[in-house]
């Protein structure tokens, strides 16, 4: 059995992933959805659809409302208003048959750190009502690809914390859900054991299994979403592919200049006042200016026929960061 | 409807099972033979003291045939509490394995039902083994003191119910030593286990008369001894049943206002 087959209830046919277009069938509909705990509001009113077969991620700072929103989709939390359709079900009626066809690994890790590694994933999958026998062969296929397998009979207490990020998504999978939500599925993690989870999150999506993902790192965003949406403030500040959302919010290139140490903050405003015309947007920070353009190596060009002498050039390509700082500003928000 | 909540209820007990494989082991102690130790040095110690002035105080009866019944019934008090204080606790807090749970078909009623099943499996266990020790002892008069045993399960679910909703308003687990402290022990000293509540105050015996214990050990000892009334014996189930279902309801009240957010 392939333990990435999920149960097919969806659509069954997995070659029409891709195609979205055509045959776009809506797992998660969202019309002016709203979260209020007391007088605060986590989410102010957001739409949104994620088609079947697709990674769909929500970007934002902390608090911007993504994990409240996750949990929504998750149909563990009440909507405060608004309309929610998940699998094209109604989570405040339909919540347990929802529930069975997701599979959720939320941002902490909940594992069972008294049980061994095995028995997480088998006790899980007691609760979607698989039998002990299919919990048990569920359970080993799914260490297998989470590369746990000569973990099996460790307790969860001594493992790694990418090993069990890697469990847990193992324990999400145990039902063979539909939609699977991954609720900043990396943070905390070193770059092998975000890049090993990337390569089995990346197989998933292969497999057809639709992907919703919190994350604040951009890579990640990248990396594994077609589709995103950037949330701050409870609201949704601009939806796309990755390539989209550069292309409408940010320039092709950044051209970064750097004027060396002993060049204060008041003396990069000055200089930016002798650049601003060179880019479609200047960026002044502490220790550089950012040039936005379509060609950051006139740009340079540009600045050093003004005899502006840069400590350091740097001419890179737009990334999401660039967008997401545009969007959600650099302002520290706690 | 009912048979879903049992068929998941089923579910979650599997869980509790599971991690009483791993945990049986340390429960041995607090379970058999901290009532053991009182049995023999109250029973026996004491209660060669207590009989040798006469037993017309306790009706005629040994002193240890007196109190075991009624140590059955705190023993399964205690054994129901201490499960319903900490590892709720750590499943809504510590470990979080409730919220787990029910992101997966499970509702936050399934939950309750499957940690009460849990509850009631180490009760009736522990008082099980319990009870064959006592009756070892020489510690029930009649055969029908082992009736004692659904009693015994019956108050140990009439206090984990609302214990448990109870431990779903607590941040921390500072509040269980109010549990212990107010609750439990006094419950065991002053509930009729070991003398007869109308030694005590006229006040306090009115307090007893409301703890679920006392009504359980009445009932226990009556069996025990042969000296069941039927409308007291009714009185007391009732009043036990009565602590059991409202403790349930306010258990799922709690555990859906903790986990449904």
């Amino acid at each position: 059995m392939d333990p990435l087959e999920t149960t097919g209830k969806v659509s069954g046919d997995r070659s029409s992933v891709g195609r979205v277009s055509e045959q776009r069938e809506s797992l998660v509909h969202v019309r002016g959805l709203r979260k209020s705990y007391g007088d605060f509001e986590a989410v102010r009113g957001i739409d949104l659809d994620v088609w079947q077969g697709e990674a769909f991620g929500f970007l934002g700072p902390n608090g911007a409302g993504k994990s409240s929103t996750m949990r929504m989709i998750g149909a563990v939390s009440p909507t405060s208003g608004g309309t929610l359709r998940i699998l094209g079900l109604d989570p405040a009626t339909d919540g347990p048959a929802i529930r069975a066809r997701l599979g959720v690994c939320p941002q902490d890790d909940t594992l069972d750190t008294e049980l061994t590694v095995r028995e997480n994933l088998t006790i899980y999958g007691r609760y979607f009502g698989l039998s002990r026998a299919e919990c048990r062969s569920r359970a080993d296929e799914l260490l297998e690809f989470v590369a746990l397998t000569d973990k099996a009979k460790v307790k969860v207490d001594e493992l790694s914390g990418g090993m069990k990020r890697r469990l847990t998504i193992a324990r999400s999978l145990v039902s063979k859900p539909d939609l699977l939500l991954l609720d900043e599925p990396t943070t905390g993690l070193d770059p092998q054991a975000r890049h090993l989870l990337w390569d089995k999150l990346f197989r998933l999506k292969q497999a057809g299994v639709t992907l919703i993902i919190t994350t604040h790192y951009m890579d990640e965003a990248e990396q594994l979403c077609d589709r995103l949406v950037v949330m701050d403030g409870g609201l949704i500040a601009a939806e796309g592919s990755p390539a989209e959302l550069i292309r409408d919010y940010s320039t092709r290139e950044v051209t970064e200049l750097r004027f060396g140490p002993d060049v204060m903050l008041s003396d990069h405003d000055a200089l930016a006042g002798k650049v601003e015309d060179l880019a479609q947007r200047v960026e002044v920070l502490p220790d550089r200016l950012l040039l936005y353009t379509d060609d950051g190596e006139r740009a340079v060009a540009a600045v050093h026929e003004r005899g502006l002498e840069p400590a350091a050039v740097l001419v890179r390509r737009s990334t999401l960061e660039d967008v997401f700082l545009r969007l959600t500003g650099r302002t520290l928000v706690d | 409807m009912a048979a879903l909540a049992v068929e998941n209820g089923r579910r979650m007990f599997d869980y509790w099972l599971t991690v009483y494989k791993r945990t049986w082991k340390g429960t041995l102690i607090s379970s058999f033979l901290l009532p053991m130790l009182y049995l023999a040095a109250m029973g026996i110690g004491l209660g060669s003291f207590v009989d040798s002035n006469g037993t017309g105080a306790l009706g005629g009866v040994s002193y240890l045939q007196y109190i075991a019944p009624g140590l059955l019934a705190a023993t399964a008090l205690q054994i129901a509490v201490g499960e319903a204080t900490y590892p709720v606790m750590s499943g809504l807090k510590w470990q979080k394995f409730y919220h787990s749970m029910i992101a997966t078909p499970l509702r936050p009623a399934d939950v309750v039902y499957g940690q009460l099943a849990f509850i009631a499996f180490r009760v009736f266990s522990s008082c099980a083994v319990f009870l064959v020790i006592i009756t070892l002892f020489g510690g029930l008069k009649t055969p029908l003191g082992v009736l004692g045993l659904p009693v015994a399960l019956l108050v140990g679910m009439a206090v984990a119910s609302p214990i448990a909703a109870y431990a779903t308003t607590l941040d921390n687990d500072s509040g269980f030593a109010i549990v212990f402290r107010f609750g439990v022990v006094p419950a065991f000293l002053f509930s009729g286990a070991f003398f007869p509540v109308s030694q005590l105050p006229d006040w306090i015996e009115w307090l007893a008369y409301v703890s679920p214990l006392w009504h359980a050990v009445d009932l226990c000892r009556n069996l025990s001894l042969g000296t069941v009334e039927p409308w007291l014996a009714l009185v007391n189930l009732a009043y036990l049943l009565a602590w059991f279902v409202i403790g349930t309801w306010l258990a799922v009240r709690g555990f859906t206002k903790r986990l449904v957010r």
